[in-house]
């Protein structure tokens, strides 16, 4: 890609997580970073900028999700590397961890060299593919974590899967430490989880289908941690969704182990109720919980417990969800509409706005050692700008992702991306 | 050599470790390889130190160099070695080890050299036998006669072994090699580290005397000595380590890792080994190789060990 020309936003509501902190002012971008923040820039606009009048409307930084499935390779009727970075640059997304469960699976230096040529070539966001812990996603070998990590993968992961075989975790924990690997687990036992489909209890037995219970995180994670105290190394759970977990979390954080973890938008704003009808486009992993994890996962936000929230992006079709509940597949997509629902939480009063915005940029950022996430001299100029308080209706047309697989169809939202700035490319625009 | 420099002055039995040996008994059997080097050396290789004596080679483990190291040290110190290799997977552990080593007694040996795949065997053997017992490997326990050997290589390379920094490098973990070279390098004052993944570094082993690396390129700046190990083919594939290209590119000794190491440093190998896993062929075949250097010291210092343990046998 060429360098974008300068670009000046003007009289913007500058809002920073990383330093907590708002203002109203200017801010010129040249040569894809923050160049200069402050008020009166207009006096300093270089030759051919672009001027956006922000009309005092929020400027904040691009968010950084941890985690979308994508497709490609091996799925591109479900989204491609492209389709999925619309879907982002419409959410305000523009840093974007893709899970390592394709066909084939990145779990060699290739795919990733791929994927990363793949996502500049074509995609209008920052992709960074996230490549396997395991050969094949088979949890039995470790991948070249030393090569796929010199190759540019963020992390690494088995993706959906969970690894239950521990010497195999131990030594890939021990070997990442060497290499300075972050390691991200999906905490989830594949075998309490078996014929389960939704959160066990009261609802699932109405329902007639199979539970899933909270102990299938909760081990997972516990056995997780311990090794992690016997390894070293940084590590962290992918996303929790029940509020046993969080003490766990708690402990370990307390202890001062090298460990985060991240939540589910859908944990966040959603509960098992909402599946009401079998509606299969709330199957999701983990599966949506009570009431009381979902607020729990809220106060563990507000905390600084859980560092992370991620869209979980996950795309299907019609194929794989219209299918009775029990027999459908995971997932819900997530990366246009992960913004406005967690604003939800803003506007509810159940959450503060630079919380939010923090554990959906400057955190994740941080955790993947990268520079955006910030308002700052010298850092990448991923920005957005929004009206936080704006209404609309989601309409599944409007969705850019190649699947439809939203729990929000029709749902009232408020909070509109207008501008989404990469690089200081605006790749996003609603005007 | 004299007969006079072997007697009293190995106060030891068996040869079951380095561990137990002072830096005094260590130096004696280096001085007595020196010896054993010039018969080595000669047309007619050959001495009576042994003559008459029976010398058992009992292998649960397949070995191609050390046992013929073993037979050819025996001979040439006039001995009669017999060579037993006894196939691991019939053998049904400590009963029938304790069996053999009594029916092997019974046939009144006056040496028996064991290698076994588990660590402390030949310990257990050597309890039950009335004749000297060396150890030619225990599983990942001791090899001593590999740390003698690799020293006598040092010494004569470099005039000292005191003050050297010896890097040893690649999988510790299952080592035998290593742990016998930690023991005797530090016993005689050398600067050992270890260099390897934490995958094949053992818990502990910063306590046995050792600097720890999990790079390559900053645990050989400043060595000396490089002594590299080898990588079993089943450890190589995302058991221990992800991939043998991966495990090449970090932690195989190549012209440019060599680099880091001091100017003239030597590069050293117990064998055999994996060209393009753990070492590069030009370094292994190039000038600062002591490889092939290190099995002519194999049977030299073989010829010591013998000769020393023999000096306590009955009518020694």
């Amino acid at each position: 890609m060429s360098i974008a020309p300068p670009l000046l936003v003007l009289d913007a509501r500058l809002v920073d997580p990383a330093t907590g902190t708002e203002r109203m002012g200017d801010l010129l971008a040249v040569d894809g970073v923050i160049a200069a923040i402050g008020t009166g820039l207009s006096g300093a606009c270089p030759a051919g900028a672009r001027i956006v009048d922000a009309r005092g409307r929020m400027l904040a930084p691009g968010l950084v999700d941890m985690r979308a499935f994508v497709g490609e390779p091996g799925a591109e009727h479900r989204e491609t590397l492209a389709s999925a970075s619309r879907a982002a640059a419409a959410g305000g997304v523009t840093t974007v961890v893709c899970m390592p469960d394709t066909n084939p699976p990145i779990d060699d230096p290739a795919v990733v060299d791929y994927l990363v040529r793949r996502a500049r070539d074509t995609a209008v966001v920052r992709l960074i593919p996230a490549a396997a812990l395991t050969k094949g996603l088979a949890g039995r070998e470790m991948t070249e974590l030393g090569l796929l990590r010199e190759a540019g993968a963020a992390y690494f992961t088995d993706g959906a899967k969970s690894i239950t075989n521990a010497q195999v975790l131990r030594r890939a924990f021990t070997y990442a430490r060497d290499v300075g690997a972050l390691i991200v687990h999906h905490c989830e036992d594949p075998d309490l989880v078996g014929d389960g489909v939704m959160n066990e209890g009261e609802l699932a037995s109405r329902l007639g289908l199979h539970g899933i219970p909270r102990e299938a995180e909760t081990i997972m994670l516990e056995r997780d941690l311990r090794l992690v105290r016997l390894t070293g190394g940084r590590y962290h759970a992918a996303m929790v969704s029940c509020a046993d977990s969080i003490a766990v979390i708690a402990r370990a954080k307390s202890e001062g182990l090298d460990v985060t973890c991240g939540v589910s938008i859908n944990s966040l704003t959603l509960n098992e109720n909402d599946i009401g009808p079998y509606r299969t486009f709330l199957k999701l992993s983990p599966p949506l919980r009570h009431e009381d994890d979902r607020i729990a996962m809220v106060e563990a936000l507000a905390e600084g417990l859980i560092d992370v929230v991620v869209s979980d992006h996950n795309p299907q079709d019609v194929e794989t969800k219209r299918v009775p509940f029990a027999e459908c597949a995971d997932g819900a997509i997530g990366l246009q509409t992960m913004l406005a629902a967690g604003l939800r939480l803003v506007h509810n009063g159940e959450i503060g706005l630079m919380t939010l915005l923090r554990a959906l940029s400057t955190r994740p950022a941080d955790i993947l050692g990268l520079p955006q996430g910030r308002l700052a001299v010298g850092a990448p100029a991923d920005l957005i700008l929004l009206d936080p308080d704006e209404p609309f209706v989601l309409d599944v047309a409007d969705l850019h992702s190649k699947s439809k697989n939203t729990p929000l169809e029709g749902a009232r939202l408020q909070g509109r991306v207008h501008m989404t700035i990469v690089e200081g490319r605006v790749v996003h625009d609603i005007a | 050599m004299t007969a006079s420099v072997t007697s009293p002055l190995f106060p030891h039995r068996h040869l079951l470790g380095i561990e137990g040996l002072s830096a005094r008994d260590i130096t004696i059997l280096l001085d007595m390889a020196e010896d054993a080097i010039e018969v080595s050396r000669q047309v007619e290789k050959k001495k009576s130190t042994l003559r008459g004596r029976t010398q058992i080679n009992l292998f649960f483990e397949a070995s191609t160099r050390t046992q013929a190291s073993f037979e050819l040290a025996g001979k040439r110190l006039g001995a009669d070695v017999m060579n037993m290799s006894v196939a691991s997977s019939s053998i049904k552990k400590g009963e029938t080890l304790i069996d053999t080593a009594m029916t092997l007694n019974a046939m009144r040996p006056d040496l028996i050299v064991v290698r076994h795949h588990a660590a402390g065997a030949v310990h257990l053997l050597a309890r039950k036998v009335d004749c000297s017992v060396i150890n030619a490997g225990d599983g990942a326990h001791e090899h001593p006669t590999q740390a003698l050997l690799d020293a006598l290589t040092i010494r004569r390379n470099k005039g000292r072994i005191h003050g050297l920094v010896v890097a040893i490098c690649g999988d510790i973990l299952h080592s035998r090699v290593a742990r016998s070279n930690i023991i005797l390098l530090n016993a005689l004052g050398a600067a050992v580290r270890v260099i390897g993944p934490s995958t094949l570094l053992p818990p502990g082993i910063e306590r046995m005397g050792v600097e720890v690396f999990t790079d390559m390129k900053k645990g050989l700046t400043g060595a000396d000595i490089v002594m590299m190990l080898r990588l079993q083919r089943e450890r190589m594939n995302g058991s221990f380590v992800p991939s043998v290209k991966e495990y090449f590119r970090y932690f195989g000794l190549d012209a440019e890792k060599l680099a880091y190491a001091m100017p003239g440093a030597l590069v050293m190998h117990p064998g055999p080994m994996n060209r393009g896993v753990e070492i590069a062929s030009d370094v292994a075949d190039g000038a600062q190789s002591l490889i092939r250097e290190q099995v002519e010291m194999g049977v030299a210092l073989r010829m010591a060990v013998l000769e020393a343990l023999a000096s306590h046998l009955p009518n020694g």
